[in-house]
């Protein structure tokens, strides 16, 4: 399993590309930490995840004082 | 308006006419665009977070395009998470700008000091234009300085609650004796508050919840941006002396018709 934002996901083989289409991700609008480093948006279609990867998918949202 | 024009507030660099910073939490996105214009703000905050699926609407695509970004770090309770999220704010791809938020009590939201002065470091050093949020106090603002920080933004309330410059003494204490910009953010719930905060010599006030929770989102966002104005233009022109007792005419004490 693939700890992705937190839950499981049964992703480990997929492409991070191709998680974030399947998954209903908009690529453009988010950002990608893959095992606690940032993963630029160039390599997503080249790295592979694997069991016990952990990846957060953040965007920004409203937020202020 | 030479006088206005050559009046800017600088950040790591960047000039600014407008002197008030916008949040962008706890309201529609669909007002983002009304407010940013009626504020007349040019700094806009946003919060980084999980993405959800189900959301298809992207903040950025409501925030009219010649506004600064202003990532925060809020949910970030140490610094190594606040420096985590500031790098993946700017892999988001809004520029290097950066609101340090740490926070570790969740009840009254206090910032962390010490972790601040950490994260403001780390991130300074990578090149990043650091305004750390931070509880008044001139050591820790001293640290900030040292750290690379590009302005100090002290709170003058909790966070959210409207109340003012409960903190103003030592708000006042940091524009005296800190060479960098002070930025009043947190608490400040009224106009009149930010008019103040200016008076005093802050170098621009942060808003979200007073508009977010006013009546009329746009109209409040007006009526901060000319209280700012106005605090602002009263500070640079010094305000008149207060008497300790007593009165002093102001119209001439001879030529009365009598005697």
């Amino acid at each position: 399993m693939v700890k992705i934002n937190g839950e499981p996901q049964d992703a480990a083989g997929q492409s991070v590309a191709a998680y974030l289409e399947a998954a209903g991700y908009d690529s453009r609008a988010v950002a990608v930490e893959y095992n606690e480093a940032i993963l630029p948006k160039a390599q997503y279609a080249a790295t592979q995840l694997a069991d016990g990867d952990v990846v957060e998918i953040v965007c920004f949202m409203g937020g202020g004082c | 308006m030479v006088q206005n024009e050559e009046d800017l507030l600088e950040l790591g660099g960047r000039k600014f006419a407008s002197r008030f910073i916008l949040g962008s939490g706890k309201y529609s996105l669909q007002l983002i665009e009304a407010a940013v214009r009626d504020a007349g703000a040019e700094i806009v905050t946003v919060a980084v977070r999980r993405a959800n699926t189900k959301e298809h609407e992207n903040i950025l695509d409501y925030i009219p395009k010649q506004v600064t970004l202003l990532p925060n770090t809020s949910g970030a309770r140490t610094a190594e998470e606040a420096v985590r999220i500031a790098h993946l704010a700017r892999e988001l791809g809004c520029g290097d700008f950066v609101k340090i938020e740490i926070m570790r009590d969740s009840k009254y939201l206090l910032p962390d000091n010490e972790a601040t002065v950490r994260a403001t470091e780390q991130l300074a050093k990578e090149g990043f234009i650091v305004l750390p949020y931070m509880y008044p106090d001139l050591n820790t603002a001293r640290d900030l300085v040292d750290a690379g920080a590009a302005a100090v933004m002290p709170l003058a309330a909790p966070i959210g609650s409207n109340k003012g410059l409960v903190t103003k003494e030592f708000i006042q204490i940091l524009i005296d004796e800190i060479d960098l910009p002070i930025i009043v953010d947190a608490g400040i719930g009224s106009p009149a508050q930010a008019c103040e905060a200016m008076q005093m010599g802050a170098a621009a006030v942060m808003a979200n919840t007073a508009l977010a929770t006013a009546g009329n989102l746009p109209l409040m966002a007006a009526a901060f941006r000319d209280a700012i104005i106005a605090g602002r233009k009263a500070y640079r022109a010094g305000l008149g002396r207060v008497l300790a007792r007593g009165a002093a005419a102001s119209d001439p004490l001879t030529g009365f018709l009598r005697d």
